[in-house]
């Protein structure tokens, strides 16, 4: 559809004055922003000399957390599987070990792999977790030598977990107030 | 004619005799339920179908004070319902006169919905929130109807119930005991259907649970039907906890290949693995069960031994050979095997194939030569046909519920039809079993090789040209020139008919693995037809070719309905 002349708004060109056409207070203005920021606190971060300190809701390396006993926390339960936009989360489930049974542990992850090359770092997977097993953590720097090593599994995202909770950079919670009951021993047990 | 009222809506219900919930379904309208099953005798123990009675009579209708279970309450003419849905009417339909003392004190409806909400908060008071870990999650009944009929918040403020799970219940079914909330539909399926009795409920009130005698663990041989008919996720299939997330798999409407009776089956399958088979109801197949080998007899599917690629036996030894060179090959040899001795040449037609297949590969043998004679292959049969509801000595009892047939392949009937119609006779295999013979077309499909190693003689003599197309290696494979993969009753679309000469159309729920075809696109292509099958367009031309099958259209498949047994 052309475009109709009423719908058309002319602007003329400002007229420059004397004063303006100098082009010295324009000048002035650039180089005042220039001398301010060399007097200024210094922003530039040397990476990676000087490592940055990420916000803790930062969306970096996933890792699956234990439970008190120092189990793996996941009921494999496939949410986060489902929630996955990428498809990056192959999990395998089975049957809790007999002893993990006694505290109404009824099915666990027997295996639990994460593609992290063709994960976006999206975060759904920790919304969707209902116990809260699955989270990302503030580690960005993520590399490897070949594609097999950034495919994660169980014990890798497990130490993870090790390495953050050590390190005092545990992410903040997703969500608020106590975890879902599958995650919660039950009463009697505790 | 006898007429009753849903939700303001008028339906004649003939002699039938129905309950409010048939009624309400005969309308359109659901009432939700879980201990009433259509084949099951009448408990109202969920109290989850509570709808609102009453009676039209000279043009007034009375209704009853309380609300009514409505699988228990009998409808009859001037019979009036109002389910806890009557806001959702169709409000075209005139309002009936309604007695204004009556929906002065509740809104018509309001009273049905209030206890249906009540009820489900009741049944959930010790059912625990294991959702996540739960294999029903995604088709349970209590979540569905707590989404749609219940409250979103629980009141419990005491510790729940949690008795400990049976997992010694039966070696193929697991109790999850906390989980049940004691519709005993499973208790009533092992008395009235199996007639077997396992199951019974032991303690009252609060501590009810779904139990089995002493020594006495739920094994018979339609135990799996109470898995499907538990409607929460209290008994769980062994064979399939954990395997998969319901959401996952991909249900097409099957027919069991286990047996001649040709049970109505959803298969249940993700990413061409199938994971579950399940009954649907049918009334003119089976009605809503189907036994354990049905049930559990897909493993053969999935199995690390099938064959996977066409193989062709080089100095003794099995090669992997390529379709595109193999085809022009067989067409080759068989094309020669007719012109010296075209008597000699037989194509074993298997029990197990569709009714398709079975047309397109005898057109493409009877096509080389008239003189070529196609074969009716071994149909294996074992022991009676096993009745249930047993007693409790394990003796058949009448009426007869379910029936096991003894012959266990589906297609015996639909085969034999396609042979009379292409050579006008059937000729059973064991009366060319120990001629010498010069070529043979060997198709298979046997799920269970021990069946077919035991009907093939053991002094049979191995033709000089033999194709064997099987899934398994069996006698037959091990001394053929040629290996084709077969393929499963999953990984194809077909016709099936049973022992009452029923025929039913299935769909395919996987792809057939790797480099296997489906033995209608390998006659296709023997045929010397282009391009890939359209099993639609075959089933038309059989309908037109074999009088047999003149009602089979590719409509005759029925819808898939999501409905439960």
């Amino acid at each position: 559809m052309p475009i109709a002349e009423s719908e058309v708004t002319w602007v003329q060109e400002t007229k420059l004055g004397l004063w303006e056409q100098l082009y010295i207070p324009a000048l002035i203005d650039g180089l005042k922003t220039t001398l301010g920021h060399m007097v200024s606190r210094k922003v530039t971060e040397q990476y990676p000399e000087q490592e940055p300190k990420m916000p803790l809701n930062y969306r970096g390396v996933h890792r699956l957390n234990r439970d008190a006993a120092g189990r793996v926390k996941c009921v494999a339960c496939y949410m986060c599987a489902t929630a996955c936009p990428a498809h990056c989360i192959d999990i395998v489930a089975a049957p809790a070990p007999a002893e993990w049974q006694k505290d109404g542990r009824e099915k666990y992850p027997e295996t639990f792999v994460i593609d992290e090359l063709r994960c976006i770092y999206c975060g759904m997977c920790e919304e969707a977790c209902p116990v809260d097993a699955i989270e990302l953590t503030t580690l960005y720097d993520l590399t490897g030598f070949s594609r097999e090593q950034m495919v994660f599994d169980k014990e890798k995202l497990l130490s993870v977990f090790d390495t953050t909770t050590k390190a005092g950079t545990d992410p903040v919670r997703t969500q608020a107030g106590p975890l879902g009951a599958a995650s919660e021993v039950p009463p009697e047990v505790k | 004619m006898p007429t009753v009222y849903v939700n303001d809506k008028p339906v004649e219900i003939g002699t039938k005799r129905l309950n409010c919930v048939q009624v309400a379904e005969l309308a359109g309208v659901f009432v939700p339920h879980y201990c009433w099953h259509e084949a099951l005798s009448v408990v109202a123990s969920c109290r989850m179908c509570l709808v609102e009675v009453g009676d039209l009579k000279d043009g007034k209708v009375t209704m009853q004070s309380k609300v009514l279970p409505g699988c228990q309450t009998p409808v009859k003419d001037g019979t009036v319902i109002v389910t806890g849905e009557y806001d959702k009417r169709d409000k075209s339909l005139p309002v009936l006169p309604y007695d204004p003392g009556y929906t002065k004190i509740a809104p018509l409806g309001d009273r049905a919905k209030k206890s249906q909400a009540d009820t489900l908060e009741g049944l959930l008071i010790n059912h625990p929130l294991d959702c996540p870990v739960c294999d029903k999650a995604g088709e349970c009944k209590l979540q569905d109807f707590s989404y749609k009929y219940g409250r979103s918040e629980s009141r419990m403020v005491d510790v729940k119930n949690t008795p400990p799970n049976k997992p010694q219940l039966s070696s193929k079914i697991t109790l999850f005991t906390d989980r049940c909330i004691m519709c005993t539909r499973c208790v009533r399926f092992t008395r009235e259907i199996s007639g077997t009795a396992e199951l019974y409920v032991s303690g009252r009130g609060h501590h009810e649970e779904i139990d089995v005698f002493p020594g006495r663990p739920l094994e018979n041989k339609l135990a799996g039907n109470v898995v499907d008919l538990c409607p929460v996720g209290a008994l769980g299939s062994k064979d399939f906890l954990y395997k998969q997330r319901v959401w996952y798999l991909k249900t097409v409407d099957g027919v069991c290949n286990r047996c001649s009776t040709g049970c109505s089956t959803y298969v249940d399958a993700n990413k061409d693995i199938v994971y579950r088979i399940r009954g649907r109801h049918n009334p003119q197949a089976q009605g809503h069960f189907i036994c354990d080998e049905g049930r559990y007899g897909y493993h053969h599917a999935n199995s690390g031994e099938r064959f996977v690629r066409p193989m062709l036996k080089t100095e003794g030894k099995f090669k992997p050979a390529v379709w595109s060179s193999l085809l022009p090959q067989l067409k080759q040899e068989f094309g020669d095997a007719v012109k010296t001795n075209a008597r000699g040449t037989v194509a074993v037609l298997s029990p197990f194939l569709t009714v398709e297949e079975a047309f397109l590969l005898g057109a493409y043998f009877k096509s080389l030569s008239n003189d070529v004679r196609l074969v009716m292959g071994p149909v294996p049969v074992i022991g009676e046909n096993d009745t249930y509801p047993k007693n409790t000595r394990g003796e058949s009892v009448e009426p007869v519920q379910f029936t096991i047939r003894g012959e266990k392949a589906p297609n015996r009937i639909g085969v034999e039809a396609v042979l009379n119609q292409l050579q006008g006779e059937v000729i059973a295999f064991t009366s060319i079993a120990k001629e010498s013979l010069f070529a043979m077309w060997f198709s298979g499909g046997y799920p269970d090789k021990s069946h077919l190693d035991a009907l093939v003689p053991t002094d049979w003599k191995t033709p000089a040209l033999l194709v064997a197309q099987d899934l398994l290696p069996t006698i037959i494979t091990a001394s053929a020139q040629y290996i084709l993969p077969a393929t499963t009753g999953f990984e194809k679309d077909g016709t099936f008919v049973n022992h009452a000469n029923y025929m039913q159309t299935f769909g395919r729920a996987a792809r057939p693995p790797q480099e296997a075809r489906t033995e209608l696109q390998l006659a296709f292509d023997l045929l010397g037809r282009k391009g890939l099958v359209q099993p639609d367009a075959i089933r038309k031309e059989l309908a037109k070719a074999v009088p047999f099958f003149g009602a089979l259209a590719p409509e005759t498949r029925i819808a898939l309905e999501t409905a439960q047994v």
